[in-house]
């Protein structure tokens, strides 16, 4: 309808209720690999916390012994995703914390996954 | 929302809650649909941790938008998602988001709907016309879906070929009934999903 929309890929239309903003451009893009981050990318701790540590980001390095999903993080801290992003970007590249990507679902998810899929909900 | 002033911030899974194996890997699965119509309850009957909500904040940017010219503070909302997840095996984690029918939701979180391997959308009849609009957004945006019906017991009954023509579904997008406090109810919506999804598939390679 627009071609000067500011949201091109995910949000091809303009919104009748303006344009809402996540926080990780808010607080001014601070951790340029905070994009990155999906809900179900899990992250699994790679160093122990240290003392000096932010509450926020020892706690994740503490909750993360056994991987969780970026949701999950925001979940048990209370804190909104695109924080959490942030916290994330940080201790990723101080390789504190390992990200490992969801499974790539391109438009026909691939055979192998669904069936997957289908016999663990099978298991349910 | 407490930021959490402590400095000994024990947050987490619950002692009973399953660990995921490390090498494991996410995938993701929506449940869409309007305010009160079961998406949480859904969630919340086949996951294997008790539902946990993620929340985001968003502002109105303003960009090209000057309904409001006395205003000059931003608007602030929270926008709050619940989830769960089905450890499918020892490398796949299947996360279930419940998910508000407002596409100016869908790309907090970036992009609910980006990577997901498609969507369940949940109806209630009573309120048959919230799901017009995200059936077409799911269109548009080319997310593959099931309809579920929630059958809430006060809910008017009515024949599924019925509610198609109503939703003006496509004969191929399935749509089944679900009790959304039923785990295997639930379980059987998502299956349709799958075995959808793998037709779609099929479809393609053919």
């Amino acid at each position: 309808m627009t071609s000067d929309n500011p949201h091109p890929p995910d949000n091809p239309r303009p919104w009748d209720e303006g344009t809402p903003v996540p926080l990780y451009v808010i607080t001014g893009g601070e951790g340029s690999s905070a994009k990155t981050f999906d809900l179900v990318t899990l992250i699994a701790t790679r160093s122990a916390p240290e003392p000096s540590m932010q509450p926020e980001q020892a706690a994740i390095l503490s909750m993360c012994e056994y991987p969780l999903s970026v949701a999950e993080v925001s979940a048990y801290l209370s804190l909104p995703f695109s924080v959490v992003t942030v916290l994330l970007s940080q201790l990723v590249d101080d390789e504190r914390v390992e990200a490992i990507a969801p499974v790539p679902v391109a438009a026909f998810p691939d055979r192998g996954l669904l069936e997957a899929v289908i016999h663990g909900l099978r298991r349910l | 929302m407490d930021y959490g002033d402590s400095d000994t911030l024990r947050a987490g899974p619950r002692d009973t809650d399953l660990l995921l194996p490390h090498g494991a890997r996410g995938v993701k699965v929506v449940v869409v649909g309007g305010f009160g119509v079961g998406k949480t309850t859904m969630v919340g009957a086949v996951s294997e941790i008790p539902p946990l909500t993620t929340e985001e904040r968003m502002t109105q940017a303003g960009v090209g938008i000057d309904h409001n010219p006395g205003a000059s503070g931003k608007n602030t909302t929270t926008v709050a998602m619940d989830f769960g997840r089905i450890s499918i095996n020892e490398e796949l984690i299947l996360y279930l988001f419940g998910t508000p029918g407002q596409e100016r939701f869908w790309f907090l979180w970036n992009g609910i709907f980006q990577g997901a391997l498609g969507a369940v959308v949940l109806v209630d009849t009573r309120r048959i016309e919230v799901c017009f609009e995200v059936i077409t957004r799911l269109e548009d945006r080319r997310v593959p879906f099931v309809v579920a019906v929630n059958t809430f017991p006060e809910a008017p009954q009515y024949p599924l070929p019925e509610l198609r023509t109503a939703l003006a579904l496509s004969d191929s997008v399935p749509l089944v009934t679900c009790d959304a406090r039923d785990r295997a109810s639930c379980r059987d919506a998502l299956l349709s999903l799958m075995v959808y999804l793998c037709s779609l598939a099929a479809q393609e390679t053919a």
